[in-house]
């Protein structure tokens, strides 16, 4: 052949020099497309062989080659074969024994949803204000309510306050140039507190051919979420939902988690067969990525609080009356002093791109 | 050797480091200068004899030079503690410095009256909680905003939201009556379910567990397809399909909202689910309105077996969203 003696780029005159080239090129597009149609060819007569072929060929992934990380990670699926078992009582165990299990074992009516206060960080503007409109419609037992002004009103002394007024969740959306940024979730009376990142909104508006979102409670999908981390931000979202959906809404509400990103997405689904599926989607799309995890409740630094002594020097005499306060007006929430941090993203924590944390 | 009015010719026809020059006036950066700016009786270089007041982790120092200590550097400045209280500090200056010149006795209590100020300022403002400023860290953000496009394209979340749907419906998390489930559609799944052996084997002979994904989506593909090969014609609305149902349809005019939707709803899969079991007959009704030779894509060729010769259209969404379905919605 021509290539083999010549190189194409070794030849000076340039119209012979594409000349060859462009042949060259065209034989080996042919040579390739021809293997191609035998292969279909073949396959079409032998669905086995496709099948080899494709059980074979699987496309390594950042996914699919992920690294494990024992410390993070409840099962390592490459030796879930003889682990698999204890691993999945440890889970079992594990979810019973987190700040959710109550969600998932009182006895309230299923049908009502949990209270979510929404609000934002100081200073809020438009753009922020419609997320959180769209957020309120989105949580059937959200509440918004603009941040008030003035000192005195931190994030964990709000959380206390809602906390008290029989609210779930806090939801808080922070805005960086007048533009939403961050989501933090905190879950009520004792925490964990989430921080996203949040990044590629699209309101309803902006979503071309969107469907209406009716008052319905949604179903939930959570996708992906496998670490002990995951199960804790997975359920995190799941207890901002009712427990009993209400399936005649046809309303799907997406939690996906796809290396670390979540993204959120609601849909409208309709059942055409038994096999197939349409989804007309309702918006709002967002994703987040989780930034960090706190244990408690966002923790209020008062310095200017008045020091303790006072009660320290009377301390014998006056615990009785102090105790008998305390039962009368049940359990105030206090935020902490200090932030106990469970999980802090850090960049030097992804050490290669195939390390996941969710 | 030390000669005031020498020192302050250089620095004031010549060159001084601490001088900053501005259009109306100078300033001078000298940490010891008692009012900042540069001139004659506020140079604390060109006086042998000068007094300052400076602040060191919230502690007043009243700095005193005198002439007798010029010669050396090392010693220069005397330094005096003042008072926290602020009229016991204004009497210690006025008692440090009995006989100097007025200025400086005035500069220095000046000082001390606005270095209090922002003391008080800056306790205050510590003891409230202030958010806490992070930097825009540009680079992390277009590597992660990368990262998030080519997650998200893997993630096929159409794909992955309908597969567990679908998961949900066939194991009946629904329900025995579902409500967000077509009649017709619905006795087709409990239909697969009865004679779910023959359709099982059938399915797992030709699909085999490992590429489930695959084949899902090419069965997909196919309904799709064959949906819009149907298309105009199949969302007729026909008021005598309503009657036939029974039971659920009921139950769906409890809720009136969403009545109309749902009858025509189910009339669309009627049609599609007249021949449920039909299907493979259905299925070669496209290959023949499209004859087109598999050039384009041979590896998408279909593993049904021989009988079907399929050309599959790559569609922009999974969800083939017609008009009619979405006035349905």
């Amino acid at each position: 052949m021509l290539t083999s003696r010549f190189e194409p780029s070794s030849i000076k005159n340039k119209i012979k020099r594409e000349e060859i080239a462009r042949k060259s090129k065209k034989a080996k597009n042919q040579l390739k497309l021809q293997k191609r149609l035998a292969q279909a060819k073949e396959e079409a007569n032998d669905p086995a062989t496709k099948k080899k072929r494709l059980a074979e060929n699987v496309p390594r992934t950042l996914d699919n080659t992920r690294e494990f990380d024992p410390s993070i990670l409840t099962a390592d699926p490459s030796s879930s074969a003889g682990g698999s078992f204890s691993g999945q009582e440890e889970v079992a165990a594990d979810l019973a024994a987190d700040p959710f299990a109550s969600y998932f074992t009182s006895e309230g009516d299923p049908s009502i949803p949990p209270k979510i206060l929404i609000t934002t960080s100081p200073k809020a503007s438009t753009s922020t204000y419609d997320f959180c409109d769209e957020l309120v419609g989105v949580f059937p037992g959200a509440e918004f309510i603009r941040r008030k002004k003035g000192k005195g009103f931190e994030l964990g002394r709000i959380a206390g306050w809602a906390a008290d007024r029989g609210y779930k969740h806090l939801c808080v959306v922070n805005e960086d140039m007048k533009k939403p940024n961050a989501i933090t979730l905190v879950h009520l009376p004792n925490g964990p507190t989430a921080y996203f990142k949040l990044t590629s909104v699209e309101l309803t508006k902006q979503i071309y051919g969107h469907a209406r979102a009716t008052p319905h409670h949604p179903e939930l999908v959570l996708n992906g979420f496998v670490t002990r981390l995951g199960h804790a931000v997975g359920r995190l979202f799941q207890t901002t939902f009712p427990p009993l959906p209400e399936f005649q809404g046809r309303q799907v509400v997406t939690l996906h988690n796809q290396r670390d990103f979540l993204f959120f997405r609601r849909h409208r689904y309709a059942f055409r067969s038994p096999e197939k599926v349409a989804l007309q989607e309702i918006g709002p799309r967002f994703t987040l990525k989780l930034r960090w995890l706190k244990k408690n409740i966002p923790a209020v630094q008062n310095f200017g609080e008045q020091p303790q002594p006072l009660a320290f020097d009377s301390d014998p005499t006056e615990t009785e009356p102090k105790e008998t306060a305390s039962e009368q007006i049940p359990k105030k929430v206090v935020p902490p002093k200090q932030d106990e941090y469970i999980w802090t993203w850090k960049p030097e924590l992804e050490t290669t791109r195939r390390t996941f944390f969710l | 050797m030390q000669s005031d009015d020498v020192i302050w010719s250089v620095i004031n026809h010549q060159f001084c480091s601490y001088k900053v020059k501005t259009t109306t006036q100078n300033f001078c950066r000298n940490e010891y200068n008692v009012t900042g700016l540069c001139n004659r009786q506020s140079c604390p270089l060109a006086n042998s004899r000068y007094a300052t007041v400076r602040e060191k982790e919230g502690i007043l120092y009243l700095y005193v030079k005198t002439i007798e200590r010029a010669h050396s550097p090392a010693n220069m400045w005397e330094r005096i503690k003042l008072s926290n209280n602020y009229t016991k500090a204004l009497e210690q200056i006025d008692s440090e410095l009995i006989h100097w010149p007025n200025f400086t006795i005035h500069k220095c209590k000046q000082r001390v009256t606005k270095i209090t100020q922002y003391l008080i300022k800056m306790r205050r403002l510590k003891l409230r909680q202030q958010p806490k400023l992070i930097g825009v860290k540009k680079k992390l953000d277009r590597r992660e905003a990368v990262r998030e496009r080519k997650a998200l394209s893997a993630a096929h979340l159409e794909r992955s939201i309908e597969k567990e749907l679908i998961e949900r419906l066939k194991s009946k998390a629904y329900g025995d009556a579902p409500l967000n489930v077509n009649e017709s559609v619905w006795q087709a799944v409990l239909d697969r379910e009865r004679n779910g052996g023959e359709a099982n084997v059938e399915l797992n002979g030709e699909l085999g567990l490992l590429d489930d994904e695959t084949d899902e989506e090419d069965e997909n593909e196919l309904e799709e397809e064959m949906e819009d090969e149907w298309g105009d014609r199949e969302f007729v609305s026909d008021v005598s399909g309503d009657e036939e149902e029974d039971g659920l349809s009921d139950l769906e005019e409890a809720g009136e909202g969403s009545d109309e939707e749902e009858s025509s709803e189910e009339e669309d899969s009627e049609l599609e689910n007249a021949s449920p079991k039909t299907s493979l007959g259905k299925r070669k009704a496209p290959s023949k309105s499209a004859p087109k030779p598999s050039k384009t894509r041979p590896g998408k060729k279909s593993k049904r077996g021989p009988r079907v010769e399929v050309e599959y259209e790559q569609e922009m969404e999974s969800v083939p969203l017609t008009k009619s379905i979405l006035a349905n919605w």
